[in-house]
């Protein structure tokens, strides 16, 4: 923020970067190679709606705002903060249409004038090496920030450290990382 | 191209600047003042004047915290709190500040700090219990908007004026008396000066609190547009000023210090009212909240 903004008291909405959104399709097959993660095809875009009707967005109204434009279907809930999430499905490792679906519904939120409540948009993984229950990893990209994270959630409110170290050693060469691990923000309850 | 629900408010600007500007000339004429009183001191006066707001804006966290008896909290211990903060500053794309709480049933929440890094948001433990988390998350925006407009550094600058003003009125009280006996030329130079600080410390008291009510409404604004929640904002507002009209006398008095880094002032009863008050009445910030409200809705 400029000298000027500050005098006026006046900050700038942020305009969301999307096109990064494309370097996703290497890191999900460096992913699969190194570490044996599989796209789940399944990814969500973040955002904070504006209020009224909004607020409480339902299922179809979401899924309308986006389908516009002949978009991509997606399924809405609200989180205990009060930002949406919008859910897409793609067939599973199809990280490409995944990827171009994410962008679809994101262009489709930057249109209707959300483009300054964007949060995070999250490409989902699972360990197939892993006995039991498999478990999940999500990349997840800032679009303010334009940098992607990685995400390894163990149970409500704990995450696996090492295995987000080693996904973003891995993806290191394919996406630009949040350099500052104390930046990647949790996001339990997540369901993509 | 993309539309923005952001809309910018000219007529604020133009009056906040507008005072800004009264401000920094009054701070000139203090210091073209001085130089004509005193040839001599003038420039060790303005330096220790300026050096006393450096010092004010430097330790504006630790000073404020110390104030209000505020502890830091980590994340284990308010999960929630840091959540709600975290995900708004990554929104806003500014640095996480630090989050403190103080254990007072007055429900207010401030920031300090003397840069975005180097911030501290704190919220009081009556604030956690009255408001909802929607509500909640409006005030922290409104204080994060605080943070990122720089409005603890701008205030210490625009209150140098001031500062140095009070200085030579106390400075002379006791420096320049005993000089003046021998001096009738002097006397009269030394009376001047007197009269003029005060005048000048009276008028920069009074734009500073035109200019902190200006501050206020930006961080209102900014505050709304982040959460795109008007609505959960003037609620919380709502409750907070009826709740400050029911805590006790004594506890207001407590934090009278702090009131221009609050949400919401928790003095009442001034005699000057909205003149002197360091935040813009309620109904004012109301009326503002609607049409971010109608503008917001606009747009869908």
């Amino acid at each position: 923020m400029g000298l000027w903004d500050i005098l006026r008291g006046r900050s700038k909405a942020r305009p969301a970067d999307l096109d990064a959104l494309f370097a996703l399709p290497a890191a999900a097959l460096t992913l699969e190679a190194e570490l044996g993660l599989h796209a789940t095809g399944t990814g969500a875009v973040c955002f904070r709606a504006a209020e009224g009707p909004a607020a409480a967005l339902t299922q179809r109204e979401a899924a309308d705002l986006v389908s516009v434009d002949v978009g991509p279907t997606t399924e809405s809930r609200v989180d205990e903060f009060g930002y949406t999430w919008l859910t897409v499905r793609a067939a599973p490792g199809d990280t490409p249409t995944l990827v171009t679906d994410l962008h679809a519904v994101n262009s489709a939120l930057e249109a209707q004038g959300f483009g300054s409540g964007l949060l995070c948009s999250v490409v989902g993984f699972e360990d197939a090496a892993a006995g039991g229950p498999p478990k999940r990893a999500y990349v997840v990209y800032l679009y303010k920030q334009s940098v992607f994270y990685p995400f390894c959630p163990t149970g409500p409110t704990s995450r696996d450290d090492l295995r987000e170290r080693q996904i973003r050693d891995a993806v290191r060469e394919d996406l630009v990382i949040e350099p500052d691990p104390s930046r990647w923000m949790p996001l339990w309850g997540i369901t993509a | 191209m993309a539309r923005t629900r952001f809309v910018p408010d000219t007529g604020l600007t133009v009056r906040m600047t507008t005072v800004m500007f009264l401000l920094g000339g009054l701070f000139v004429g203090v210091v073209v003042a001085l130089m004509y009183a005193f040839p001599g001191y003038a420039v060790v006066i303005g330096v220790i004047g300026v050096g006393m707001a450096f010092f004010q804006w430097w330790n504006s966290d630790k000073a404020a915290m110390r104030a209000m008896r505020a502890r830091e909290v980590s994340v284990a211990e308010a999960p929630e709190l840091h959540g709600m903060i975290e995900r708004l500053c990554t929104l806003a794309d500014m640095p996480k500040p630090r989050v403190a709480v103080a254990d007072t049933p007055l429900p207010n929440a401030f920031a300090t700090g003397r840069s975005p890094s180097r911030a501290v948001v704190c919220v009081t433990t009556g604030i956690l219990r009255t408001l909802t988390a929607e509500e909640l998350e409006g005030v922290i925006a409104h204080e994060l908007s605080h943070v990122a407009h720089r409005d603890v550094l701008v205030m210490t600058v625009a209150s140098s004026a001031g500062i140095v003003a009070g200085m030579v009125t106390r400075g002379a009280q006791w420096g320049g008396l005993g000089r003046s006996r021998n001096n009738s030329a002097g006397a009269i130079g030394f009376v001047a000066v007197l009269v003029t600080s005060l005048v000048v410390y009276a008028v920069s008291f009074l734009l500073l609190r035109l200019l902190s009510r200006y501050r206020e409404l930006c961080a209102d604004r900014s505050g709304a547009y982040l959460t795109q929640r008007p609505a959960a904002l003037a609620s919380a507002l709502r409750k907070i000023s009826g709740e400050m009209n029911a805590v006790p006398e004594r506890d207001l008095r407590a934090a009278r210090p702090l009131n221009a880094f609050f949400i919401a002032p928790a003095v009442r009863g001034l005699a000057l009212g909205t003149l002197t008050s360091t935040h813009p009445p309620l109904e004012q910030r109301l009326d503002q909240l609607a049409r971010i409200a109608a503008a917001l809705g606009d747009v869908r």
